[in-house]
This record gives C-alpha cells, sequence and structure tokens, in this order.
C-alpha cells in the first residue's frame, strides 16, 4: 500500500528513500517486456529467470525487472544486465541457467546470446553498441527499459513526477504555457500542430469545464509507438497530462485507448490508481489545492476515432463520427466544452521539457520540428523496432544506419511515411531530413509515426490500392466524398491491377483525389489520396507499365504474372506436385521436368517457393 | 453584425448566422441535398461548398455549416468550386445512377454521362444523407431509426433491421428524403412504411369518414401535449 504524499517535500523524501533502497551495484537482469517480446515468449523468459533465482537462493545477488520496450523488437526477447549493460538477444528460456550461472555469478559473458553486428559480423557485448541504438536519441523511450511500468515508485526514483511539482509550485499556468510555447513542441498525433497554442486557446476559450485527453487511439496499420509507450512508461503520459491540466485549467481529463492494446490498458489503470493513492492525483494534488482526475475510455478500434472529433463523438458515447472543425475543440470539443486532444506521444514530451528546460529542448531537432519523434520501423529491413531519432535525421540514416538495411540483400524501392494516409517516398529521396514540413512538402506525413519500408519484390499499385482498401472499410462514411470516392478508386486500382486499366484512369485518380483532399468532411478522407498521389507522382513508370504493357514488374499483381517451368533446371524431383494447392502441376517421370498447367493455376507461388533448384520462373 | 463579401457583392449578416443562410437569404443560389432549415446542419452532402479566403490564402468548406465572418470573402461558383461540386455530383450519379433527382442535378451540372464505368454504376435511391433519421430524432422526437454500419455500408435503418418499434408514422422520414427512397403508402386505413418494416392503423374521421393519419401518431401527439381523448376524433378538414 502506498502512502499519500501531502507536499513537494514529501515527495522528495520518498524519491530519496527509493533512491537509498536500489543498490547501484547489485547485478538487475531486466527483460524486455513490451508487445514485441511478449509475442516471443518474453513472459516465460521472466518466470524463468524468477523461478530459478528462487530456487537457488540468489535474491540478495540478483534482481529481476520486467520493463517496458526497449525497441528492438527484431531480436527479441531482449535481456539487458546493468551495471555493465550486457545485451542479450533472443533470449529463450533455456538460456536462462548459464545467464545466471555464467554473468551473474562469474562476471562473464554468454557469447551465443550476444549481437552480431549485420555490417562488420562482428558480436557486439553492450546495449550502447549496438548501431541500432546508436543514431538514436531516446529521451521518450530511454527509460522504458529502465523501469517497470506497473511500478510507481520506479518511475519516482529515475526523477518522476519532479516536473509536475515543479510546475504547480514554481510556475504560473501561464508560464508553463509558455515555456511549451517556446520549446517549439508539435503534435505527435498527424497533424504536427503546435501544443502550445493549443494549450493557450484551450486555456483563453470561455467556460468554467474543460477537458484534457490523450488520444491513444493509434490505428495506421504496423503503427505501434503510442501502444509500448502507454505500455512501458504510462506514468510519463499522465504527468504530462495532469501537467497540462494545471496550465490549461481542468479538473477532468481522459485517456482513449484501444480496447486492442489490452496490456496498455491495464498498465494506465494501474499507473492512475498507484498516482491517485499517493495523491498525485484527485483532490489536492500534493497539497497544493489543484484537483483533477482521469478516467480511462475503451475505443471500440475505428481508425476514425484516432480524428479528434470523432474520438469526441465516441467519448460522449455516441457514434464516432466527426464534424466540421470551423469551430475548434479547443473552444467546443467534448460535450460542447473547451478540450484539448493530445496524442500518446506528446504528453510524454512535456515533463521533459518543464525538467530541462524549453531551451534544452530547442537544441534537439530542426528548425520548425523540434525535439525527437518515435518511429514504427517495419517491413523489408533487417532491424524491425521502435527507434527514437531526432528530428532532422535523414530517411536514409534511419533505414541504413539503425534499420541495418534491406532484408535478404534486396534493393531498396519505397518508404512509406505516416500510415495508410500517408505517402510513399522513393530512392531519391533518402537523404531527405525527417521533420514535419519536410515530409508534408514531399506529399507525405508525419502522421502518428509509422514508416513501413519496402523493396524490389513491392508494387507500388499493388500498396496504394492496400492502403484505398484499408480507409474505404474504416471510413465513417458520413461524407459523400470519402465515402464514394475511396471506393471509386479502389475500383480503378482493380481494374488497372487485373490488366483493364485505361490511360484515362491516372488522370481521373487526380481528378477524384483533388475532390477528396478539397471536399472531406475530416482528415481521413482529405488525406485518403496520398498513398495514390505520391505513387502516381514519384513511381508513374509502374503505373503505365500496369495500364500500357499489362505487365506488373514487381510481379505482384496475380492477373499480370504468370508462372512457368524452366525445364533446363527442373530435376523433376516432384516437390512443387505435392505442393500444389491446385494440382496444376503433373509429374513425368523422374528426371523429367513437371508440366504446368497454367488453365489451373491460382499463381499462389507455393511451386516457387519449395523448389529448390530455381526452375520456377514468373513473368 | 459582420460584414463580407459573396460572389463579389457586400453583405451584413447577424453574427452566427452560415454561409448558407445568408446567401439564401439574398437570393444566391447553393445546390445543398442534406441540409433543412429545421434541422442541424450535419454537412455530409457537401454540395454546398464555397470557396472562402481571407487575405491570401484560401479554402473550400460547406456553407451550410461555415459561420459568417467579418472580412471574409466568399466564391460559390469560383473554378475550384466547380470543379469540387462537379466530382461530387458523379460520385452521386455513380451511387443513384437511376435516381430521377440525381439525374436531374447531374444535368443541370451539365454531365450527361457518368465519368464511372457502366459496369460499375449502382441502382441506389438513397444517397444517405442522413436527413430522415435527422428528422426523427429532431423534429419529431422519437428517434425511432438510425444510420447503421460504416463507410460504404453505411444506410439509415430500423434497430437491427427489425421491424422499427419506436416509429409512430408521422412519414417525416417520407417527407424529408430528398431523393425518393423512403418508400410509404396508404393503402385501405393502412399505412406501410416499407424501409423500418412498419404497418399502421389509420384514424378514420367521425364526420368524412376519410383516413387522415395513423392513430399512433395521433395518440402520441395527444399525450404529449395532453389534450382531450376525443380531440382527433374529427379531422382537421371538418373541424
Amino acid at each position: 500500500m502506498l502512502t499519500r504524499l501531502h507536499s513537494r517535500k514529501d515527495l522528495e523524501a520518498l524519491r530519496k528513500e527509493l533512491m537509498k533502497r536500489r543498490q547501484p551495484d547489485k547485478p538487475r537482469i531486466t527483460i524486455c517486456g513490451g508487445t514485441g517480446c511478449h509475442a516471443y515468449g518474453c513472459v516465460k523468459v521472466t518466470d524463468a529467470f524468477k523461478n530459478e533465482v528462487a530456487k537457488q537462493g540468489m535474491e540478495d545477488k540478483v534482481d529481476i525487472k520486467a520493463t517496458g520496450c526497449h525497441g528492438f523488437c527484431e531480436k527479441g526477447p531482449i535481456v539487458v544486465i546493468q551495471p555493465g549493460d550486457i545485451f542479450y538477444q533472443r533470449v529463450r528460456p533455456e538460456d536462462v541457467l548459464e545467464i545466471l550461472g555464467e554473468t551473474i555469478a562469474k562476471n562473464s559473458i554468454v557469447e551465443r546470446l550476444l549481437y552480431i553486428d549485420a555490417v562488420t559480423g562482428k558480436k557486439v557485448r553492450h546495449q550502447n553498441e549496438v548501431p541500432f541504438y546508436q543514431k538514436q536519441e531516446r529521451i521518450i523511450f530511454g527509460s522504458n527499459g529502465e523501469i517497470d511500468p506497473t511500478s510507481i515508485e520506479d518511475y519516482i526514483a529515475i526523477g518522476g513526477y519532479a516536473a509536475l511539482a515543479k510546475a504547480i509550485f514554481e510556475m504560473a499556468p501561464e508560464q508553463i504555457i509558455e515555456e511549451v510555447k517556446h520549446s517549439g513542441l508539435r503534435g505527435r498525433g498527424g497533424g504536427g500542430f503546435p501544443t502550445g497554442g493549443k494549450w493557450e486557446s484551450c486555456r483563453h476559450a470561455p467556460g468554467d469545464i474543460k477537458y484534457v485527453i490523450v488520444n491513444a487511439d493509434e490505428g495506421d496499420p504496423g503503427a505501434y509507438a503510442n501502444r509500448s509507450l502507454l505500455e512501458g512508461n504510462p506514468h510519463s503520459v499522465l504527468e504530462g497530462l495532469i501537467i497540462g491540466a494545471y496550465a490549461i485549467g481542468c479538473r477532468e481529463g481522459y485517456v482513449y485507448v484501444r480496447h486492442e492494446y489490452p496490456l496498455a490498458v491495464e498498465n494506465s489503470r494501474l499507473a492512475l490508481d498507484q498516482a491517485q493513492q499517493l495523491g498525485l492525483l484527485g483532490e489536492n494534488i500534493l497539497g497544493s489545492g489543484f484537483n483533477f482526475n482521469v478516467r480511462i475510455n475503451r475505443g471500440g478500434g475505428a481508425f476514425v476515432c484516432g480524428e479528434s472529433t470523432a474520438l469526441m463523438a465516441s467519448l460522449e458515447g455516441k457514434v464516432g463520427e466527426p464534424r466540421a472543425k470551423y469551430v475548434h475543440t479547443v473552444e467546443k470539443g467534448l460535450w460542447n466544452r473547451p478540450s484539448d486532444l493530445n496524442n500518446v506521444e506528446t504528453w510524454a514530451n512535456v515533463p521533459l521539457i518543464i525538467n530541462k528546460g524549453a531551451d534544452w529542448y530547442r537544441t534537439l531537432g530542426t528548425e520548425h520540428s523540434k525535439g525527437t519523434k518515435i518511429f514504427s520501423l517495419v517491413g523489408k529491413i533487417n532491424n524491425t523496432g521502435l527507434v527514437e531519432v531526432p528530428m532532422g535525421i535523414t530517411l536514409r540514416e534511419i533505414i541504413y544506419d539503425i534499420g541495418g538495411g534491406i532484408r535478404g540483400g534486396k534493393k531498396f524501392k519505397a518508404v512509406q511515411t505516416g500510415g495508410p494516409s500517408g505517402g510513399c517516398l522513393p530512392e531519391s529521396l533518402l537523404d531527405l531530413p525527417v521533420d514535419f514540413d519536410e515530409l508534408s512538402k514531399a506529399g507525405s506525413m508525419m502522421g502518428s509515426g509509422g514508416m513501413i519500408v519496402m523493396d524490389e519484390t513491392t508494387c507500388m499499385v499493388d500498396i496504394a490500392k492496400y492502403f484505398l482498401t484499408f480507409l474505404e472499410e474504416e471510413s465513417c462514411g458520413k461524407c459523400l466524398p470519402c465515402r464514394e470516392g475511396i471506393k471509386r478508386m479502389r475500383q480503378v486500382f482493380d481494374e488497372i491491377t487485373e490488366g483493364r486499366g485505361s490511360e484515362k484512369d491516372i488522370e481521373f485518380l487526380e481528378q477524384l483525389s483533388a475532390t477528396l483532399v478539397d471536399s472531406s468532411l475530416c482528415g481521413l478522407g482529405q488525406t485518403a489520396p496520398n498513398p495514390v498521389l505520391t505513387t502516381i507522382r514519384y513511381f508513374r513508370d509502374e503505373y503505365e507499365a500496369h495500364i500500357k504493357e499489362k505487365r506488373c514488374p514487381a510481379g505482384v499483381c496475380k492477373a499480370l504474372i504468370h508462372y512457368y517451368i524452366i525445364e533446363d533446371k527442373c530435376p523433376g524431383c516432384g516437390l512443387c506436385v505435392k505442393e500444389c494447392p491446385q494440382e496444376a502441376i503433373t509429374f513425368m517421370g523422374k528426371k523429367k521436368p513437371v508440366v504446368l498447367d497454367e488453365s489451373k493455376c491460382i499463381k499462389c507461388g507455393v511451386c516457387g517457393d519449395v523448389c529448390k533448384m530455381d526452375a520456377v520462373g514468373k513473368r | 453584425m459582420v460584414t463580407f463579401n459573396i460572389d463579389g457583392r457586400e453583405f451584413t449578416a447577424e453574427e452566427g448566422q452560415t454561409i448558407l443562410q445568408v446567401a439564401r437569404e439574398k437570393g444566391i443560389d447553393i445546390p445543398t441535398l442534406c441540409h433543412h432549415e429545421a434541422i442541424e446542419p450535419y454537412g455530409a452532402c457537401r454540395l454546398c461548398i464555397v470557396e472562402i479566403s481571407k487575405g491570401r490564402r484560401s479554402r473550400i468548406v460547406t456553407s451550410c455549416l461555415y459561420l459568417v465572418e467579418e472580412g471574409l470573402e466568399v466564391k460559390t461558383n469560383s473554378p475550384r468550386v466547380i470543379s469540387n461540386r462537379k466530382m461530387l455530383v458523379e460520385l452521386l450519379l455513380a451511387r443513384c445512377s437511376k435516381n430521377k433527382v440525381i439525374k436531374e442535378l447531374a444535368s443541370q451540372m451539365g454531365i450527361e454521362q457518368s465519368m464511372i464505368k457502366p459496369e460499375y454504376l449502382e441502382d441506389n435511391d438513397c444517397m444517405v444523407c442522413g436527413l430522415c433519421v435527422r428528422t426523427c430524432e429532431q423534429v419529431v422526437g422519437v428517434s425511432a431509426i438510425s444510420l447503421v454500419n460504416r463507410g460504404i455500408t453505411k444506410e439509415p435503418a430500423s434497430p437491427f433491421l427489425e421491424p422499427a418499434r419506436d416509429c409512430i408514422g408521422c412519414g417525416s422520414c417520407y417527407y424529408v428524403c430528398p431523393t425518393g427512397a423512403i418508400k410509404m403508402e396508404d393503402r385501405n386505413g393502412t399505412r406501410i412504411i416499407y424501409n423500418w418494416k412498419v404497418e399502421f392503423k389509420l384514424k378514420k374521421c367521425k364526420v368524412c369518414g376519410n383516413y387522415w393519419a395513423p392513430e399512433k401518431q395521433l395518440e402520441y401527439i395527444r399525450k404529449k401535449w395532453n389534450l382531450p381523448d376525443d380531440f382527433f376524433d374529427i379531422c382537421p378538414t371538418c373541424k
């Protein structure tokens, strides 16, 4: 049971006490408990450590800690041993005994669990030497790996809630807003609207009751940065929210988080309970007289509910439909009252700005985009994971230095940023500095930080169609251009990818796109054409190949490709005959090439996948 | 009062009025489908788009929702408005390719043939403006129907597609629908609204013997306004 803190002094005393209890020299095994590592079975690894430590009576010698996400999902489950920063990857429960016996007992390294640098081929011992982490600037995400997200004491021990105390006891609300404005922080959820300005408008908006809201409705396919932050360090988000509430003048706040994020929901709930018990949330926070309560609201998973007005409608218990924002939500938002909605990552930036000052914060990033940004680096890349980089880093650095380049030695083709409403950028733009304005100039956007890397086997026409199909399903259907327009675009893509495209199609797509951008009701429809427009802009030759030559250069669009047996190479082993689900391949006898009946072929490609002799061709 | 400009003409209007309201008062034509003055503006059909500017930056907004501002310049027929509106009508026509109202609208816009391939044209009457649902909620006050599903499958419907239990048969949805998508019929003392799967017994006037309104609707009104039991025994014509 936590004892309530009645003053700033109490908080500092607790922090001192927690620090004293911490033994910096006692070995600490931290196991990543992020979503990616969960999928790899980190819970079993943690249990194995705990059981073994108990069995061997090593509790005095080592601490075991399940932490938030470390980011390097590709190599999970990740185990880092402190002090010493020893980095083990792909750890399985069977490795536990050896780690305890070697690294903890004898201070020696288990070589086979070390990460091997893909470029140099050398083994890397320490986390900070892993190239994946070297170019990152993990100011938001860094503490994830140090703390147990279910323990408020861990968060306080690393300096947590000091920013809140500073804000409440040393700063006037206007001063906080000035600091946030001066920091240049812009919304991490998509639009990149200046956060301080938004707070200021909300503070000045008439009304007694105002709301602050955390937008944790991250719905882009492939993006999971907000999820990991809320799972791995919920108190940093909560602390930012409380500071924002104090600055704007709110007594109530909401966390709108999708129900598909069970761990994020659970950890946020725990965080709220603990903060409440300690008197960091609720009535009379730290004895300051400031009251603020937060509720968690679980979203049903509609993509459109990430849009501010739709999110607020959903919070009100209505259908998640957006409305026109000619009157801004900072004036009339939730229940028609002034409301400030910020993304998870935006909120998590706030304590840092208060603690270290806006001047420090401004040293990171570019002229108009300050700070860092967390990206979900996924797709055809060697090191998938969550990366936090300073604004202004180039795409090339993210993809090659941090991401380790393209998987399987293939050639880079495009990178899609900003989720389904973002754009696909080509190789010629790899040296583009990543910030809000540069991405938008290139026809894409920051979005909530999805970054999907594609290689030469990706068809750009097919990709545009994929995103349209996603958006077609996720459109709320309220306004005509989004509801009908996306569907009509997708139909044109059906035609093109199935070999019935005509030369007028590209022009029609561009016209229809212009109407969606101009006249859709909300951001979903207004940005839906981005994947189409950017692929036309940068990969027009692929469209033309589909339309004029009825050919899919990447060999993806099924209607345009044909499989055939390369007779010289086929030894007649019959493996493809066995695997073909359509019985389209006939065995002709040993050492005789098999025969493929194209009329039965569904172009699933299994024959090519199983052939060891590369005897299946595709054209 | 605010002073602003529509298509080069200066107007003054009260604060809080929408561009559409002022334009209509002044006899400037802006097409709409999902708008009705008795109902809160919704902004779904987007036909009422106009181009606005204040200073250098111009953008497209829906005039049914945008409130007039001091110094605003509004263009109801700029090339950008026209090309957008034409495309919107194209989309309407593709969905409701056989609907008379939509076909007429298209022809007024100079669209004789749809840009969409014939095999993709649909034969829908409803274009999901939501007027039926909003009238039922805001004017009638019973919310017997709602918009269900999302995206391309969104449509007005009765709860769980079962007969709409709360429907009073007033027919407001039928009267307000701009495209005739709601099918209603009065026959042999019965009113049927096919869309909501409901049937109502009509009340017979004690004087002329004509059937004049659904009994359930009259009962609803009688109770709501605390009227005497026999208040609706005689139809308005005979009263």
